[in-house]
């Protein structure tokens, strides 16, 4: 079954009076239980396709459907909404709240749930140990590894339960160790509790571990 | 190697939003400034100058005004006789007897009453004074209840135009002319003839005798010699210029302390925006910073880059707030002179001594705002600046 | 509330920038409630009047005097209780460029002063004391704390309107009934006056500068003083009566353009304290543009970001309008200190307190106005893409 279906979409920038096309007409679907790579070289709009398929950009055109629900329609707050209960965003830069600690880090997003303090520590607690970090609880960003930050990034990620994960080049900025560890935990989140994920990658050792990939060029799917 | 100037102007037009806001505080903190140093220049001008350096003054001892002040007429008289005063084209001494009484008008705008001085003078009066003309109407008879009034009185105060009439104590006067004395506090006053309004307000005494020496230098001689006559012991002898200066001292001495203070408090928290906006500027920068270094730039060259900035955003910031200041010079309040007890209109007047404080005060605080934040600037080492970020 | 504390936590991210713009908010606050107290000490004279006084001065000015016979025929003006009288006596005491030495010197009438001005307490001892004496005065508690009067010291005055020199020896020490009670006065026998002055000049005695009336029922204050008013409309000395109130405004209102100048200040103070932290909370916000595209993408909604932003500024400037405040009180007590006798009564009003918390907390929300729109507007691609 279709978790994420795209028809016609396309997407350009304008800069001063000049349209620039970043994606043009892409029409694919993502399966549930996917794990999918989407290569393409620098400049290919792959992000820009992420960020689609994310909610956090809208498309110029065409017709973008999401865990059954048309997100190109919702509006700015629905989309927030949306956001929150179905996707997992994994970043390049593990964007963690440098003033927050490991703990609270993964407990933002269930702010916004109507779960309560104790159940939110729970949840908390369940993802950190999925990621095997529930020893670093208490620890601020800058006192964790660049893999070891991810890790808190993607315990965030699914804490929350969504049905989506989103990653852009979680190990871009990472050794080929710490790479290598969160290529495992992203297989295992496939495998065992069946997350469909969505990763941009141009390193192809990342991309070997998707079970499909798709490749991006000039804005067209090949 | 100096870092180019435009580095700096680039520096902050890019950071608009914050460099704009800092500007604006630095302006209000220079306007605030310049504003009262001009509220104090102006009652300084007023009141000052309206003194002669080459009138003397006579009131009595221990008066701490005019309007305290009481001279009979026979000290008056004899003081006329002394050998040092100058005598005019018609031979008669160059002196003035006055009485400064205070009555009550209604001002135009607020229909309240307030005070204003009457002064009644000699024939002898208008070449003492010669700051004051007539600008329009003529000048008032003497032997007659006419009065002229200076130009402020006019403005301000109900009636007071050529052709009204002034009541007091039962008596009339009619106003023939309005004039204009440089701004002194002169053009506060309402002048008449000394020898009506005495008898009018019911008062024997003058306040004060003013005259005119041959040679400025005699005044030692004049004191000497009036202090020997016993019955002139109780007057006592001033420059005019330095009498009104001293008049001046309590009102412009308070509105610079007070002002004194608003601006050292001001002034702080202008430095403190300053240091705000600079430190920023200088962790934004961090990698522009040891770019710079890693090019050859020297440590004293990035402080003096920040420095300059700062101190560019300090000295814009006072001439747009000397700019905002100079358009307080239309504006002339009036407040009460406790040396006369009624009102004294005065201006913001600007000065050269004025836009020079300013700038250097605008000046003083870029520098103390920047200093710290380029001293951090400076003292980052090449490679842990190229790191961050 | 988890908003909240992330909120706290950021505003002590950069502590400096923090602590800078603290300061700079107090000492705006503090002079902000400077001035005011400033304005209001001058106005203090106003506030402290009474309703059931009036006063009868010289219709001309207050450098003119009355005669001492309209007295009696006062008393007799219906709805008139009592009357007292006084002159305003100047003179210099030791320096007169020493602020501290420019008291207010006044000759009154012990017999009748004191059932008018309940407020100055005086003990039976020394009010008797200060009867018995010719040069007999009294001194208010602040002033004898100020220039270390005791009972029984001899206070010299070179005289000015009234000349001369003349002691007057210390019977008593008065005491405001509360706060708003000039204790920087000294006060003595207008008889002693009266008698001095007729010895040099025998033509001014019989004066009083002005006429104190009590009037208890304040339906008569207009009627009472149409009927003084007219009694005297066509003598050399013809008179106004308006309340104190009235009175001591005419005073005040000549200064008035100063005290506009101080307000209008006040204002732009409050314009400084938002300028700075504006500045403050504008940087902030840059710095962590791409922290606020994240949470955007986690789903947080405009009102939280909001709150975030709103949060960290209100803290900022509540703490540095408490701060301020705090300040307030020696600052106005120092300025008390440097003019005793210019300004007798320097309190912080309540009013004051609450338009420096108001302005501030005021500040705290326009400061966080602009910055919110940003983030708000923001497209959270763009956010992610900033580089902080």
């Amino acid at each position: 079954m279709a978790l994420v279906t795209l028809e016609n979409v396309s997407k350009s920038y304008w800069r001063d009076s000049l349209e620039i096309p970043v994606l043009r007409n892409i029409s694919f679907e993502i399966n549930e239980g996917e794990f999918l790579g989407l290569m393409g070289p620098s400049g290919s709009g792959k992000t820009t396709l992420l960020n689609l398929i994310a909610g956090i950009d809208r498309p110029s055109s065409g017709r973008l459907s999401v865990t059954n629900t048309e997100i190109n329609k919702l509006s700015e707050s629905e989309l927030a909404k949306w956001r929150s209960k179905n996707i997992g965003f994994v970043f390049q830069f593990y964007n963690l709240m440098p003033v927050l600690t490991a703990f609270e880090n993964v407990e933002l997003p269930l702010l916004l749930s109507k779960l309560d303090k104790k159940q939110r520590k729970e949840h908390v607690e369940l993802a950190l140990e999925v990621v095997g970090l529930k020893d670093r609880m208490g620890h601020y960003p800058k006192q964790l590894s660049g893999g070891q930050e991810q890790r808190v990034a993607i315990a965030r990620a699914i804490v929350t339960d969504p049905t989506l994960l989103v990653a852009d080049e979680p190990t871009g900025d990472l050794d080929k160790v710490s790479a290598e560890e969160i290529l495992n935990l992203l297989e295992r989140l496939n495998s065992e509790f069946k997350k469909t994920i969505v990763m941009v990658t141009h390193d192809p050792r990342a991309a070997e571990r998707a079970h499909k990939s798709r490749h991006l060029d000039k804005g067209e799917l090949s | 190697m100096k870092i180019p100037l435009s580095y700096s102007w680039r520096s902050l037009w890019t950071r608009r939003l914050t460099t704009i806001l800092t500007l604006a505080g630095i302006t209000l903190v220079a306007f605030v400034f310049a504003a009262i140093l001009m509220m104090a220049h102006g009652v300084e001008v007023a009141m000052v100058d309206s003194g002669s350096d080459d009138n003397i003054i006579a009131i009595r001892k221990s008066a701490t005004s005019e309007l305290t002040s009481q001279v009979d007429r026979e000290s008056a008289n004899i003081l006329k006789t002394h050998g040092e005063i100058a005598h005019g084209a018609d031979g008669k001494p160059l002196v003035t007897s006055d009485v400064l009484v205070v009555i009550n008008l209604f001002k135009k705008v607020s229909h309240d009453l307030s005070n204003v001085s009457v002064r009644g003078l000699s024939p002898e009066a208008t070449q003492l004074r010669p700051q004051v003309k007539l600008s329009s109407g003529r000048m008032f008879q003497f032997g007659t209840h006419e009065v002229i009034v200076g130009k402020s009185v006019s403005q301000r105060f109900d009636g007071c135009e050529i052709g009204g009439t002034i009541r007091f104590m039962a008596s009339e006067w009619l106003i023939v002319g309005v004039f204009d004395a440089d701004g002194t506090s002169f053009e506060s006053e309402i002048w008449s003839d000394v020898e009506q309004l005495m008898p009018a307000v019911g008062r024997p005494i003058f306040n004060s005798v003013t005259m005119r020496l041959t040679d400025p230098n005699q005044l030692d001689a004049l004191k000497e010699s009036v202090q020997k006559d016993p019955r002139t012991q109780s007057v006592d002898l001033k420059r005019e210029k330095a009498f009104y200066a001293e008049q001046s001292k309590n009102l412009a001495g308070f509105i610079r302390i007070l002002g004194t203070i608003v601006t050292v408090i001001f002034s702080i928290g202008a430095i403190v925006g300053a240091v705000i906006t600079m430190y920023a500027a200088v962790s934004n920068r961090t990698v522009e910073i040891g770019t710079l270094r890693s090019l050859g730039f020297q440590r004293r060259s990035i402080l003096s880059a920040f420095l300059i900035e700062s101190t560019l955003l300090a000295v814009i910031g006072g001439l747009a707030g000397i700019a905002l200041a100079s358009l307080m010079s239309f504006v002339r309040i009036s407040t009460v002179n406790f040396g006369t007890f009624s009102e004294l209109a005065f201006g913001f007047e600007l000065s050269g001594q004025v836009i020079i404080s300013t700038l250097i005060f605008a000046v003083v605080m870029g520098f103390l705002g920047g200093f710290l934040p380029a001293v951090r600037a400076a003292r980052l080492s090449i490679v842990n600046a190229l790191r961050s970020s | 509330m988890k908003v909240l504390k992330l909120a706290i936590k950021n505003s002590f991210r950069h502590s400096l920038r923090t602590i800078l713009t603290i300061i700079g908010i107090s000492i705006a606050v503090m002079s902000f409630g400077f001035i005011r107290t400033v304005v209001t000490a001058w106005n203090a004279g106003v506030a402290a009047s009474a309703s059931n006084r009036m006063i009868t001065s010289h219709s001309v000015s207050i450098i003119f005097t009355l005669p001492i016979s309209y007295r009696d025929q006062l008393l007799k003006v219906p709805g008139v209780s009592g009357v007292s009288y006084g002159n305003w006596f100047g003179g210099v005491y030791k320096d007169p460029n020493d602020f501290k030495n420019f008291f207010p010197r006044i000759a009154i009438d012990p017999e009748s002063f004191f059932s008018l001005y309940p407020e100055f307490i005086l003990p039976e001892d020394q009010l008797a004391a200060f009867k018995k004496d010719r040069n007999a005065c009294i001194v208010g508690q602040k002033l004898a704390t100020e220039h270390g009067f005791k009972i029984g010291d001899i206070i010299t005055v070179e005289g000015d309107i009234y000349p001369g020199t003349w002691d007057f020896v210390v019977r008593g020490i008065y005491k405001g009934r509360d706060a708003t009670v000039d204790e920087t006065q000294m006060l003595f026998q207008w008889k002693y006056l009266d008698e001095k002055v007729g010895q040099t000049q025998p033509g001014r005695t019989g004066q009083a500068g002005w006429y104190v009336l009590n009037v208890q029922n304040a339906s008569d204050l207009a009627t009472v003083a149409k009927t003084v008013d007219d009694m005297y409309a066509n003598s050399r000395a013809s008179t106004k009566t308006q309340t104190e109130k009235a009175w001591q405004q005419s005073f005040v209102s000549m200064s008035s353009a100063i005290l506009t100048s101080l307000t209008v200040m006040s204002y732009v103070i409050i314009g400084i304290i938002l300028l700075v932290l504006t500045n403050t909370i504008v940087m902030a916000t840059r710095e962590r543009i791409r922290e606020y595209a994240v949470l955007k993408t986690l789903g947080f909604s405009g009102r939280h970001i909001i709150a975030l932003i709103g949060g960290e500024s209100m803290l900022i400037a509540v703490a540095g309008g408490a701060f301020g405040l705090l300040l307030t009180f020696p600052a106005t007590g120092g300025f008390a200190k440097a003019f005793p006798t210019w300004f007798p009564i320097v309190v912080v009003e309540p009013l004051t307190i609450a338009l420096a918390v108001a302005s501030a907390i005021v500040a705290g929300i326009v400061a966080a106005l602009f910055p919110s729109m940003r983030i708000l507007r923001m497209k959270i691609v763009d956010g992610l893409r900033t580089i902080g």
